[in-house]
């Protein structure tokens, strides 16, 4: 599951890098997601990674070691929330730049005359 | 009731903003009323937080949210150099509303609640006590940022408003990633536990939190400009409108703030010899690389924009490289040289917005200076001609104005006698002769000065284009509320120049306090075990 989980957040995270790095303002912005979404997963897995186990306490606490982590899980649905906020803007921007310059290069302007 | 003066900062723009946007965008008068009544407040709050903070023997104040225990709950800390920086935001926001009544509100939706947004934002960074809450904060000043950038529109700006919002995203994916991989290491996220427990962090692991430690770093160091990644900073500055610009110079100043908390809470002297100093050496080769290249940019800067905005490079290097150090007496010196050189440059963003604007044509309102091949030659730029408005109140003599607030913000950037700059420069550079114990301070010493020289040629070559070679320039009219901000800005400046003794004495103190975390983490964490 590691392994598993390692490689999805490598993936997603170099994808990202690589269309952040593209002209289109359309790939950067699904570059952003993509590491925002790396980044999530990376943050979900702070806390170790456990199968079937509760973050919540429930009514007997027994054994704290059978629960996970309830704070990672917290962080990352802060973080989730911020980051579809500021993708959300970063769209209207975007589309804004688009209506403005009549193209999507990320500098408004074009190679090509 | 005192108690609750550290949340108070944080509360008070959050509730203007949220009856500003009810108000709505048609009552500008009742908008405009509570922002002028929330930024007067916000002085007086922060004035009487450094007041308490600033008394003799006194701790850090902290208000533990919901009164749960520190290590569980969230907490607000404020010390001496928080409530500084607390005062130095109120007091740059108050002086900036009345230049933001003339022109600049009317350009574009919601000025006003995002100003107090950014406040929200900035005063709850400055106090907060823990790492998450600092992201948080952030994004909650970054979003306000992103549509003050934008405010007034137009090509220029939304393509550089992109580019910002871009550098930002990625900026904050880096902060998260530090801030889970130091959760990761150490299980907590207050900066005094942190303290408390990066000592005695095991070997095996403590590589991971360096590393959680640089990559929040990298994402200060963004938004700090440091070289080389600052290149988004002078083009966003130049292209937001002058009020937004001028109140932006603070937020690099935010990233000196962190990096200047958390170098010297997490990794100082006390972080056990695998730990201590960790990345003062990147920040201060870093700050002067910066230097280096704000400088270059500052002399060949073609617009007035562009120019104010490779001084806030300036600025921002000789804060890292001085911080870099991570010696008390220069510390001191590096939050005088903060506290003035954001008052000037806010001021000479001002001045350089009403020397371009000419009150209508708002998209391509920076002033264009002539390159160095071509002296002599006028440059024609039709929109610097001001269109005739008969409503507007015009002072008599706003070239004179104009001209001497120009020539103030020049000698108060350069650090030149007799105003504060130098003052701040000289707390800052003397400490740096006396102890050469630490390698790099000579090479800062001299490119400080060598920066303050090339501030003197590159902002005398743009006063002599602008004042002096064209005397049938006509300049824009400059309304009376317009020269209040500057003349509030650069006054006290000056005002600082004569009453210097006690804030010079107070940033002493916050500095000696900053290198003794123990007082920070114990006002936290009562029972804290920590070498004092």
């Amino acid at each position: 599951m590691e392994l598993v989980l390692a490689a999805a957040i490598g993936i997603l995270a170099a994808s990202g890098v690589w269309l952040l790095l593209r002209p289109r303002s359309f790939q950067v912005i699904i570059g952003l997601t993509l590491i925002s979404y790396a980044v999530n997963l990376f943050i979900f897995s702070i806390g170790g990674l456990r199968t079937g186990a509760d973050p919540v306490l429930h009514e007997v606490a027994g054994n704290v070691a059978q629960y996970t982590d309830p704070l990672p899980q917290a962080l990352v649905l802060t973080a989730i929330v911020i980051g579809f906020a500021t993708t959300a803007l970063f769209l209207v921007v975007l589309l804004t730049s688009r209506g403005l310059t009549g193209n999507d290069h990320v500098d408004g302007e074009d190679g090509t005359p | 009731m005192s108690q609750h003066l550290v949340v108070a900062p944080i509360l008070l723009p959050l509730l203007i903003a949220a009856l500003q946007l009810l108000v709505g965008e048609k009552r500008r008068r009742t908008a405009l009323a509570l922002s002028i009544a929330s930024c007067v407040a916000l002085v007086l709050l922060a004035a009487a937080l450094l007041l308490e903070v600033s008394a003799d023997g006194a701790l850090a104040a902290v208000y533990r949210i919901g009164d749960w225990p520190a290590r569980f709950g969230i907490v607000l800390v404020a010390d001496r150099l928080s409530a500084l920086m607390v005062l130095l935001t109120s007091v740059l926001a108050l002086a900036l509303l009345p230049y933001a009544l003339g022109r600049w509100q009317h350009r574009g939706g919601h000025f006003q609640p995002l100003l107090q947004f950014l406040l929200m934002g900035l005063n709850g960074a400055f106090l907060t006590g823990d790492l998450f809450n600092l992201f948080v904060f952030f994004e909650v000043l970054l979003a306000a940022s992103y549509g003050l950038a934008l405010h007034g529109s137009g090509a220029r700006r939304v393509s550089a408003g992109l580019h910002y919002i871009a550098v930002n995203l990625t900026a904050s994916m880096l902060f998260l990633l530090g801030v889970s991989l130091i959760f990761g290491v150490t299980g907590t996220l207050n900066m005094a536990a942190l303290a408390e427990l990066i000592p005695h962090v095991p070997e095996r692991t403590r590589a991971l939190l360096h590393a959680g430690a640089a990559l929040l770093g990298v994402a200060f160091l963004i938004k700090t400009a440091m070289w080389p990644l600052g290149f988004w900073l002078p083009r966003t500055y130049a292209a937001a409108a002058p009020a937004v610009a001028a109140m932006f110079a603070l937020m690099t100043k935010l990233g000196i703030y962190v990096l200047l908390r958390l170098g010297l809470l997490l990794f100082g002297a006390g972080a056990g010899p695998a730990s201590a100093h960790f990345g003062s050496a990147w920040m201060l080769w870093g700050g002067m690389a910066t230097l280096v290249a704000g400088t270059i940019g500052m002399l060949g800067a073609r617009d007035l924009g562009k120019l104010a905005g490779y001084n806030v490079v300036v600025s921002a290097g000789t804060l890292l490289g001085a911080i870099g150090l991570q010696q008390s007496a220069v510390t001191a010196g590096a939050l005088a040289y903060l506290v003035i050189s954001t008052l000037a440059i806010a001021a000479f963003f001002l001045i350089a917005g009403l020397l371009a604007s000419d009150g209508d044509d708002d998209t391509d309102d920076t002033l264009s200076l002539e390159p160095y091949e071509q002296p002599g030659e006028t440059p024609a730029n039709e929109s610097l001609y001001a269109q005739e408005d008969e409503s507007r109140v015009v002072i008599p003599a706003p070239i004179a104005m104009l001209g001497l607030s120009f020539s103030a913000c020049a000698v108060l950037l350069a650090g030149l006698p007799p105003l504060s700059g130098f003052l701040a420069k000289f707390a800052l550079l003397a400490p740096m002769l006396d102890d050469a114990a630490r390698g790099g301070a000579d090479a800062l010493f001299t490119l400080i000065v060598a920066a303050g020289f090339s501030t003197v040629i590159a902002l005398c070559r743009a006063g002599i284009q602008i004042f002096w070679v064209e005397p049938e320039r006509i300049f824009p009219k400059v309304r009376l509320v317009e020269s209040v901000s500057i003349a509030l800005l650069l006054g006290l400046c000056v005002v600082l120049t004569v009453w210097v003794e006690r804030p010079l004495h107070y940033l002493r103190d916050a500095a000696a306090q900053l290198h003794a975390p123990a007082n920070y983490i114990h006002a936290v964490l009562p029972d804290a075990r920590v070498a004092p």
